[in-house]
């Protein structure tokens, strides 16, 4: 974030509170003054502030955070940036977004922290909060300084969307982990049992021929993760998990004190494999979206709450990446602009509670990188404040990302966010207003 | 929330049904399925004309776009779109563009310039085809030839034509599909084809290392025994077994596989005494068919091969009437809309 006017006084009147924890409120009145709340209630209502927002009909929440996004930088500026990427954040209601450590080259070293950090600083939007790779080059065979990476600024270390060689080296990445109390996050993903598959090893890539993944490639994982954090002690937050059976041995762990987190992709939420019935290339993320049964039992993990996060897993790629047959295309989409839409979503067709949703979106994900996101007196300005009534049109036109291969387009979804503040200051203002 | 219209039928049909690409036979009902193969029937009498030729596709450019090696199938294409007078070329793509690096949309741009009216195309991934006629220019039809694992839609039809010839029609049909259904395109269109044209029971008899997950969804029955699988069986479609199944623990040994699923005379007299043996080809003789059984009289290999250039005729000619009548209607709407 660029520094500057900090001590511009803002006052937000009208419309209603999320608190972070899970409760609404009217809201009293909102003053922020020198990047933090300064006032909440009468004295914010009698304040005299430079600016004024009138919030009515909207909801005012901390600012949402994101444990899996890729912001491209460095090396990937043909995909994206720090600067396109984390205003997309921003439009997307995010304050905070943890960056994913395949970068190019990697960041397995507090050289490529640093210069994620320093690019974030000058030209981000959004907080940055650089997540290391747990072992040199992701490639799952060599530890990483990992208490370098963590002095330089990493919340957290992991090995993005690929997996660690063997058993044996993921028990010592974890051991290692822990010495600094680090937590690991990792897509459970068994590679051998993966191979070259790019859907779901069920109906649809059964007719259309695909190459399958199949649950137990995730399933096998998170059973091994499970056994070893609960070894090891580490603190375990496993990544967009996409099968039922996971949320069931996730619950399961955790009911027998094991510290383990967990997080799903909004896509995995409202998709199917049937999305892929016609070689739809955008449908194609990692792991891959399962059947509706795997949907549900995901939606349920949100409202119960064994599922900590929701997480945008935002990839954005030029459109070459998207565009050849698409087993040769590259997974993910561009999401983090439509993961508040999409899950407000569900929320209208009754799937999912707008309590959990805005939880698993703050105060969930904030916990595991070590944020508390309040909306109290003293408190960061960290503040995200949408319609959720009102409905838009993702276009080429309104997303800011540089990746526009997101399925919403031209879909018609409701919720809008009218602004987005940093540490007190505007960092995304709806331009319809 | 539902993606976007996933049904193939957006892609490969006009608006009042008529075929403009052939992609898969997924969605292609037992009307159109029909039409194909009535039409292929009236095109087996131009084969045995001395002057073998009709000129449906005079002054039409079709090119055989083969990113995967292929000689049978490329050879009956050109065959085909020779006798309805079309101008062919072949492009064996395999070795030349994407081989230096150019991605598959830059290949089509080049292609289009030369103002092609058809593709005929094969490719080792699935869905290349479909991924092709979303990005051409409208007006150049697609021909499916075999994609990865997912289709081979006009073999399928051929291998239908070659069933009616022999048995009348579908209904009461019990067939059976033996071997590796699990990397087989041609199994995949298979089993949609006979069930849309009425056949009884479609059985596919393999060990379960060569089958999809859920397999029973695509409408068939499943068989490990093979002497079992045989019985009543009116039909028995081999497939080719690769090689490179022993690699990655999906067999244990080409000896074992044959003595299991290879089809011999004594299998053979398992099912009824008229059942009739196909087989895509090429044929592994002593891997997956016994050369007696291969060359005996139940054996109508042969005229699969006679049959292929029939319906791919037909199938041709479909596709270029439909875009012809699109582009047809397209010029009503744009004429009736200026008046």
């Amino acid at each position: 974030m660029s520094g500057g006017q900090q001590d511009d006084s803002l006052k937000i009147i009208g419309g209603t509170l999320f608190d972070g924890a899970g409760k609404e409120t009217e809201n009293p009145g909102l003053l922020i003054r020198g990047g933090k709340v300064a006032a909440l209630g009468a004295s914010a209502r009698s304040a005299s502030a430079e600016q004024e927002f009138d919030a009515s009909g909207c909801v005012i929440a901390p600012g949402f955070i994101d444990l899996c996004c890729n912001l491209r930088e460095p090396g990937n500026g043909q995909k994206g940036n720090i600067a396109t990427e984390t205003l997309a954040a921003a439009h997307g209601g995010f304050t905070a977004v943890c960056a994913s450590p395949e970068t190019s080259p990697v960041n397995d070293s507090s050289a490529v922290t640093h210069l994620i950090r320093e690019g974030a600083v000058s030209r981000g939007a959004v907080r940055v909060l650089p997540i290391g790779a747990i072992t040199r080059g992701l490639d799952g065979e060599l530890l990483s300084d990992l208490a370098g990476l963590q002095k330089a600024g990493c919340v957290a270390v992991g090995n993005g969307s690929r997996g660690v060689r063997n058993a044996r080296i993921l028990r010592r990445c974890m051991a290692y982990a822990q010495t600094f109390g680090l937590t690991v996050m990792f897509s459970p993903e068994n590679q051998a049992l993966a191979a070259d598959g790019y859907a779901h090893d069920g109906q649809v890539a059964t007719r259309l021929g695909l190459l399958g993944i199949p649950e137990v490639a995730e399933t096998a994982a998170v059973m091994e993760m499970l056994l070893l954090a609960e070894e090891t002690g580490v603190k375990l937050h496993l990544s967009q998990l996409s099968s039922a059976r996971s949320v069931d041995m996730l619950a399961d762990a955790r009911s027998r004190g094991i510290q383990v987190t967990a997080d799903v992709a909004m896509h995995q939420l409202c998709f199917t494999e049937d999305a892929l019935a016609g070689f739809d290339s955008r449908y194609h993320v990692r792991p891959p979206l399962r059947s509706e049964a795997d949907r549900k039992a995901l939606i349920a993990g949100i409202q119960s709450g064994v599922i900590d996060a929701i997480v945008s897993q935002h990839q954005p790629h030029d459109s070459a990446a998207k565009q050849a047959p698409l087993p040769a295309t590259e997974p993910g989409l561009s999401s983090i602009e439509s993961v508040l839409s999409l899950g407000l979503d569900l929320v209208d067709r009754g799937e999912l509670s707008r309590a959990r949703l805005l939880t698993a979106l703050t105060s969930g994900p904030a916990r595991i990188v070590g944020l508390s996101p309040e909306l109290v007196e003293a408190a960061v300005a960290d503040i995200c404040v949408f319609d959720p009534s009102e409905r838009w049109q993702p276009s080429a036109q309104t997303l800011v990302s540089s990746g526009l291969h997101a399925p919403v387009l031209g879909r018609d979804l409701p919720g809008r966010v009218r602004l987005t503040l940093v540490n007190g200051r505007a960092v995304w203002t709806d331009p319809a207003r | 929330m539902t993606a976007n219209d996933p049904s193939p039928n957006h892609l490969q049909l006009t608006r009042d049904g008529q075929l403009r690409h052939f992609l898969t036979l997924d969605g292609l009902n037992r009307e159109l399925l029909t039409d194909i193969l009535d039409t292929a029937d009236s095109f087996i009498e131009v084969g045995e004309r001395s002057i073998k030729k009709v000129p449906l596709l005079r002054g039409r450019t079709v090119v055989n776009l083969f990113f995967e090696s292929s000689t049978r199938t490329r050879s009956t294409f050109e065959l085909a779109a020779k006798r309805l007078s079309a101008d062919v070329l072949n492009l064996d793509i395999s070795t030349s563009a994407t081989s230096k690096g150019e991605s598959l949309s830059d290949t089509l741009l080049n292609l289009e310039a030369m103002a092609s009216d058809m593709f005929v195309v094969r490719h080792s991934q699935s869905g290349a085809p479909h991924f092709i006629a979303e990005s051409v220019t409208p007006g150049v039809a697609i021909i499916n030839a075999g994609d990865g694992r997912h289709a081979h839609p006009t073999q399928a039809m051929l291998d239908m034509l070659t069933i009616r010839q022999h048995k009348g029609g579908f209904a009461g049909l019990r067939v059976a599909i033996v071997g590796d259904i699990l990397h087989s395109r041609v199994a995949r269109s298979q089993i949609r084809a006979l069930n849309e044209l009425g056949a009884a029971e479609v059985r596919v008899i393999a060990p379960g290392t060569l089958l999809p997950r859920d397999v029973e969804d695509l409408g068939c029955t499943v068989e490990y025994d093979m002497a079992r699988g045989m019985k009543d069986l009116d039909v028995v479609i081999m497939l080719r077994l690769q090689k490179e199944r022993m690699e990655g623990a999906l067999l244990p040994s080409e000896r074992e596989f044959y003595r299991l699923y290879g089809l011999n005379q004594e299998k053979l007299a398992l099912a009824k005494p008229d059942c009739i043996v196909m087989h895509p080809g090429p044929i592994n003789r002593g891997v997956e068919i016994e050369s007696a059984v291969a060359d005996g009289s139940q054996s109508v290999i042969l005229n699969q091969v006679t049959n292929g250039i029939a319906i791919r005729m037909a199938v041709m000619s479909m596709a270029m009437g439909g875009q012809m009548a699109e582009r047809q209607q397209k010029q009503l709407d744009s004429e009736g809309a200026g008046a």
